[in-house]
C-alpha cells in the first residue's frame, strides 16, 4: 500500500515536475519581495516572480498571455518602479519595519486565508473539459474587434480611453507645480 | 496532468503573500509591489479556468488582459503620485501623508 503510493507519488512526468519548479520559483521570489528589507533588492525579486508567472503562462501554453505578461510587467511596470526607487529613495537604504505586532497580526491573517482557502478549495470538484483549447493568436485578435455576440469590442475601446486618461492624468500629477503657468506667460509676453 | 487544485492553490497563496506585505509595509513603492503580486495571483486564476474548464471561450483571458492594462495604468497613476508626495514631503512614507487625518 505504502509502496504503491510512493511508487505513484514519484511517477511525475517532466510535466509535472516543471509545473512545481515554476510554483516554488513563484512564491519564494513573491515572499523575498515582500520580506526583503532593502527596496531595490525587492524589486528585483518582484522582477523574478512576475518572470515567474510569465513562465507559467508558457507552461500553461498560453503564448500571447505571457508575452503580454513579459513585455507590460517586466519590461513597463518593474522598470517604473526602479525608476521611481532611483527617483525617490537610496537604493540601498532599509525600508522602515512595521511595528511587531502588526508583523504577527498579518502574518496571522495570511495563514489563516491560506488555510481556509486550501480546505475550501479542497471541496470543489473541478469539472476538467475533454476539449483542446485553441490558442491561436488570431483567435483572440479577431473576438478583440468584434463587436457581435462574444467579441470584445466595448472594453477595448474603454480601456484605450481610461490608459489615455491615465497618461495624461500622470503628467499632470507629475509635473513641477508652476510650469503651466510659466508656459502660459512666455506666451503672453510673446 | 496537474490537477487545476494546484494551480488555485498556488494563486491563493500569492494573493495572500501579497496580502501580508501590504499590511507590513511602510513604503508606498513596496506597497504598490504588493498589490501587483495580488493583481498577478488573479490573473492566474482567469487563465488556469479559461484554459481548463472553458476552452471553448475566451472570457478568461481577456480578464486578464484587461487586468494587466488596468494595473499598467494603476502602476503610472501611482507613482506620478508617489514622485509628487516625495517633492512636497522629502519621503514617501505612508505615516508621513497624514493632512487628511482629523
Amino acid at each position: 500500500m505504502i509502496y504503491e503510493l510512493l511508487k505513484t507519488s514519484l511517477a511525475l512526468t517532466a510535466h509535472q515536475i516543471i509545473f512545481y519548479l515554476i510554483a516554488a520559483t513563484i512564491l519564494v521570489t513573491g515572499l523575498l519581495a515582500v520580506t526583503s528589507p532593502k527596496i531595490f533588492r525587492s524589486a528585483i525579486f518582484l522582477l523574478f516572480s512576475l518572470l515567474g508567472i510569465a513562465g507559467l503562462y508558457f507552461w500553461m501554453e498560453m503564448e500571447f498571455v505571457a508575452a503580454v505578461q513579459i513585455s507590460v510587467y517586466v519590461g513597463g511596470i518593474v522598470v517604473l518602479i526602479i525608476f521611481s526607487i532611483f527617483l525617490t529613495e537610496h537604493a540601498g537604504k532599509e525600508a522602515r519595519k512595521a511595528p511587531p505586532v502588526r508583523t504577527i497580526a498579518a502574518s496571522l491573517a495570511a495563514l489563516f486565508g491560506i488555510i481556509l482557502g486550501f480546505l475550501i478549495i479542497g471541496q470543489y470538484p473541478f469539472a476538467v473539459s475533454s476539449e483542446a483549447f485553441d490558442n491561436s493568436v488570431s483567435r483572440i485578435g479577431e473576438a478583440m474587434l468584434n463587436y457581435n455576440e462574444g467579441g470584445f469590442s466595448l472594453p477595448f475601446e474603454v480601456v484605450s480611453i481610461l490608459l489615455l486618461a491615465a497618461m495624461v492624468g500622470c503628467i499632470v500629477v507629475a509635473m513641477r507645480p508652476g510650469v503651466l503657468s510659466k508656459t502660459e506667460k512666455t506666451k503672453e509676453e510673446k | 496532468m496537474v490537477p487545476v487544485s494546484h494551480i488555485v492553490l498556488l494563486s491563493t497563496a500569492l494573493f495572500f503573500i501579497g496580502m501580508y506585505g501590504f499590511l507590513t509595509r511602510k513604503n508606498l513603492i513596496t506597497m504598490l509591489m504588493a498589490i501587483e503580486l495580488m493583481l498577478n495571483s488573479v490573473n492566474i486564476n482567469f487563465v488556469a479556468f479559461n484554459k481548463y474548464l472553458y476552452p471553448g471561450k475566451l472570457d478568461g483571458v481577456f480578464f486578464s488582459i484587461f487586468i494587466i492594462a488596468i494595473a499598467a495604468a494603476e502602476a503610472a497613476v501611482a507613482i506620478a503620485i508617489i514622485i509628487n508626495l516625495y517633492r512636497s514631503h522629502k519621503t514617501i512614507d505612508v505615516d508621513a501623508a497624514s493632512e487628511l487625518k482629523n
